[in-house]
């Protein structure tokens, strides 16, 4: 039987891990390598890792980054952030990515995600949604730019046309839970992951394993990302799994 | 001395850094004389069937990989490469494979048989091996989970070729392989430590190759 993924994101700066990583017992918690290295043998399943940089020169250095993450990690891992056209999903798979995440440069060109696919495979597309609640239409609202631009596209429907043209996996972030660590959003991930038939993540709300339970249990997702709570230590993704494991929740 | 065969169509980064982590000697190349002179070979893959195999035609490489493998070199297919070891794939229209094992491969239904309900396909994430027999490559692995990304799978196989499978609705073949020919669906170099373990096997096999 499939296992629930649970997937720690990593954000990368100018080739460096940030947002506070606390790790006592890495010599230098911003290093990506030591931290991949780290969450591997904690049991992650997968790993993402969001390119943050703003500079040029931060996103050539996401390149070293990936080789060398690649060099000594033996579980898949995401690159995101920043990638808008075919040669920067080719550079960072050909850099040992084992798929790249499109957000933002996807909503501006749909044909991107099918371009990759028919390239690279579809097991190596991702496309990131970000999604908040709009009242309106009594569904969720697609965002691009990091969550600062509001789009005329409703989660399901860009979710459906994004597998249509090629998505392998939806990386769907919750705008309203991330951060609160109240718990992943159950209804939206729900909504998305019964309208397509490729895997949905689950993203941001992670407060504690309970909230993993709830949202394999009764958000359908086939994985879940979180990023503060294992940098923090307030949970590890052992911690996780055994509390899942005894939940009769399929995972490695 | 392990030759990794090029043919555009793999990940062969991460699997050359498997390589490197067990400290075999490895080369990727796409020309018959220099893979010839290896002790054995990896067949990586990401793609279509179609696609895969008319490039090893057109090259010529399949039919230098099938005379290797009667020759009695270790092979092993990953991935796309272990479904072009078997007779034929029905993905973008039917065609035929390397023939080295016996059987043929399908799409997933992406409907269950047992509930009628569908089910996502590709078949993505970590999976457990379940062992049917022994083999050196199964040496001392355990029965546990491994990293899997398909959307075909084979079937009619020989039971004496299945060596471990996983159930996704379907029984799907994961470890296969007939004498010095094996295959695995999954990505040991992606797999942690039992996709590892698997390799490293691998390696061994070659090695006593070599002396």
């Amino acid at each position: 039987m499939l296992t629930k993924r649970i997937i720690p994101c990593l954000d990368v700066k100018d080739g460096r891990v940030v947002k506070g990583v606390q790790f006592v017992e890495l010599r230098d918690a911003g290093d990506p390598v030591e931290l991949a290295a780290f969450y591997d043998l904690e049991g992650a399943d997968e790993l993402v890792f969001l390119d943050i940089s703003a500079s040029h020169e931060g996103r050539e250095t996401m390149v070293d980054v990936v080789e060398q993450v690649a060099a000594t990690l033996a579980i898949p891992f995401t690159v995101g952030g920043g990638i808008n056209k075919i040669d920067d999903m080719k550079r960072m798979l050909r850099a040992g990515a084992d798929k790249v995440s499109l957000n933002t440069a996807a909503l501006l060109n749909p044909t991107l995600i099918k371009v990759g696919a028919d390239f690279f495979g579809s097991q190596c597309i991702v496309v990131a949604i970000d999604a908040k609640y709009d009242e309106s239409i009594n569904s969720w609202k697609v965002y691009t730019h990091g969550g600062r631009r509001e789009t005329d596209w409703e989660v399901v429907a860009w979710a459906q046309e994004a597998a249509r043209l090629g998505a392998g996996e939806i990386l769907l972030t919750s705008m309203d839970s991330d951060g609160e660590k109240k718990g992943y959003n159950i209804a939206l991930t729900k909504a998305v992951s019964e309208a397509i038939r490729i895997p949905v993540i689950a993203s941001g709300g992670a407060g504690n394993a309970a909230h993993f339970l709830e949202i394999f249990d009764h958000g359908v997702a086939d994985a879940a990302l979180a990023a503060s709570i294992f940098h923090y230590k307030e949970t590890s993704v052992k911690e996780v799994k055994n509390y899942l494991r005894e939940k009769g929740v399929p995972v490695r | 001395m392990i030759g990794i065969i090029d043919y555009g169509m793999g990940n062969l980064y991460s699997v050359s850094k498997a390589l490197e982590r067990l400290n075999v000697d490895y080369i990727i190349s796409n020309e018959q004389e220099v893979l010839f002179d290896t002790d054995g070979l990896i067949l990586p893959g990401v793609g279509s069937f179609k696609d895969a195999m008319s490039i090893l035609k057109k090259t010529g490489l399949d039919t230098f990989i099938k005379g290797e493998a009667v020759r009695g070199k270790k092979l092993l297919g990953i991935c796309l490469g272990m479904q072009l070891l078997y007779e034929e794939s029905e993905e973008n229209g039917v065609t035929e494979g390397l023939s080295l094992l016996n059987g043929k491969v399908e799409r997933f239904p992406g409907v269950s048989k047992g509930s009628g309900l569908n089910y996502k396909v590709p078949h993505m994430g970590w999976n457990k091996l379940n062992f049917h027999q022994d083999s050196p490559i199964l040496n001392r692995v355990p029965e546990d989970y491994v990293y899997f990304v398909h959307s075909y799978y084979v079937k009619d196989y020989k039971n004496e070729e299945l060596l471990a499978s996983s159930e996704y609705d379907v029984q799907v073949p994961a470890v296969v392989g007939r004498r010095n020919v094996f295959g695995t669906q999954f990505h040991p170099e992606k797999s942690s430590i039992v996709g590892m373990s698997i390799l490293r096997n691998f390696v061994k096999l070659v090695k006593e190759e070599e002396r």
